[in-house]
């Protein structure tokens, strides 16, 4: 859809959002990642508890990439996403 | 449970062991052969377990952390087959502080007379309280907006609020404890709190017995006598008469004064059960001997217990990773952090290994469930 942003979520995740692996936002004009996962987490609110801390902080193991490049590196969740562009959250490296 | 109850006919002992990797859930109904599920959340460390057997219904709560996702807590009412987490959150800072939850380090519910009341001990350094069954909690202001604050420090593991006594005694009356900071003490339900650390010893800091800032590991309260508590500090065994207003040093028969835990006799006053470990220059059982010492008398004296331990055991057990029932006779239970996990349903006189090559073990819960 013109419109849309596709948000893939990693399998372990896939049942806080119904089972699926792919999400579909309808971003108008485009909207921030922020805002994106604020759509995401009231919808799915656990969902959206594994990515984001209650300050609203990108947990410090969960990467989300904007076309391949991780958000962390271009404006962080003010980053602009634009229709048609997919975001990918991915678990870090951590733990042992 | 009933902390009353001294017969185990028609009683099922529920064990439950939280590791750094999952959850494991045993029951028995003789406290010789357990049948364990698990692992329960894979991957995710379980620091912090409560059991709540009262209202008729046996509720299990977990503190949860995954390295990626972050802290929860979760409940199960069916031991283990089913479990919910609160769509929001159990336990989520509230906006105004800035503050976000790092771990839940204690759950523990309160008295029998007060049904639905859980307490909760996090990291960064906060006590919850809950009076839905653990389902939402809110912050103690009291504790959070304490003048003391800026000057807690972190041990090691984190700065937490590990431990959360409310008194049977009376519902104003809570007692907890942080690393570092100590022992504090609300007279008030939780409004306001007063360091209660005299005679409780600081080595790592330049005025050795401070008002404040102990790392104070473990309380634990008599069950006879609320106004007794004995504490397991960083270097000290520590008994209080007078509900925390001053301290004496009781470590003295035992073979190391360091440990993390300390327990206390669910019926019987002036019983308790530390496991010692060597420290600072060590940070393994003496020697390599693994062993639980009781006292029976306040602290006079303490018995060795060690038959059926697997020696030599060169891992710690950490704050949580002990408990007792409150069966007849008392059942000890603790876990390694090298993964085993030992019971014993006469009072620690013998112990027998339930399970072993376990992830690090960081808490044990067991309760008397009745059938």
């Amino acid at each position: 859809m013109a419109n849309e942003v596709t948000v893939l979520v990693p399998q372990l995740l896939r049942p806080l959002v119904g089972g699926s692996g792919e999400l579909r936002l309808d971003v108008g004009d485009g909207a921030s990642v922020g805002e994106l996962l604020d759509v995401i987490s009231a919808q799915f609110p656990v969902f959206g508890r594994r990515l984001r801390d209650e300050t609203g902080t990108l947990r410090r193991h969960v990467n989300i990439y904007l076309d391949g490049d991780e958000v962390r590196r271009l404006d962080g969740l003010q980053t602009h996403v634009a229709a048609g562009r997919e975001l990918m959250v991915i678990q870090s490296v951590a733990g042992g | 449970m009933s902390n009353q109850e001294t017969s185990n006919d028609g009683e099922l002992t529920l064990l439950a062991v939280g590791t750094k990797k999952g959850l494991w859930l045993g029951t028995s109904d003789d406290r010789v052969s357990y049948t364990f599920t698990g692992p329960h959340f894979l991957m995710q460390e379980i620091p912090s377990i409560g059991i709540d057997t009262r209202g008729g219904r046996t509720r299990i709560m977990v503190g949860l952390r995954s390295e990626h996702w972050g802290p929860t807590v979760a409940h199960s009412d069916d031991f283990g087959a089913t479990w919910q987490e609160p769509e929001h959150g159990a336990i989520t800072f509230p906006a105004d502080t800035g503050a976000a939850l790092e771990r839940v380090w204690q759950i523990q519910p309160d008295g029998a007379d007060r049904p639905g009341v859980v307490w909760a001990g996090c990291e960064p350094i906060s006590v919850w309280k809950s009076v839905d069954g653990g389902e939402h909690f809110e912050l103690n202001r009291g504790l959070w907006d304490h003048p003391h604050r800026s000057e807690w420090g972190a041990g090691f593991g984190g700065a937490a609020a590990h431990t959360v006594l409310p008194s049977p005694a009376d519902p104003d009356t809570i007692h907890i404890a942080m690393s570092t900071g100590g022992v504090y003490r609300s007279l008030d339900g939780g409004a306001s709190w007063e360091p209660r650390n005299k005679g409780i010893g600081a080595t790592f800091l330049p005025e050795e017995t401070p008002e404040f800032g102990q790392c104070v590991h473990k309380v634990a309260r008599d069950a006879n006598h609320p106004e007794v508590l004995f504490a397991q500090n960083h270097g000290g065994v520590y008994r209080s008469g007078d509900s925390g207003d001053s301290w004496d040093y009781i470590a003295r028969g035992l073979p190391a004064d360091f440990g993390f835990t300390v327990m206390t006799h669910p019926r019987r006053s002036d019983t308790a059960w530390v496991i010692p470990i060597k420290a600072d220059a060590e940070r393994i059982p003496p020697d390599g001997q693994l062993a639980v010492h009781r006292t029976d008398d306040g602290g006079h004296s303490w018995t060795r217990l060690e038959e059926g331990l697997v020696q030599p055991e060169f891992n710690v057990v950490l704050r949580d990773a002990a408990a007792v029932d409150s069966a007849e006779p008392v059942g000890v239970y603790f876990g390694t952090r090298g993964g085993s996990v030992y019971a014993s349903a006469d009072e620690g006189n013998h112990f027998f290994e339930v399970l072993s090559h376990l992830p690090d073990v960081l808490c044990v819960r067991a309760a008397a469930i009745e059938l």
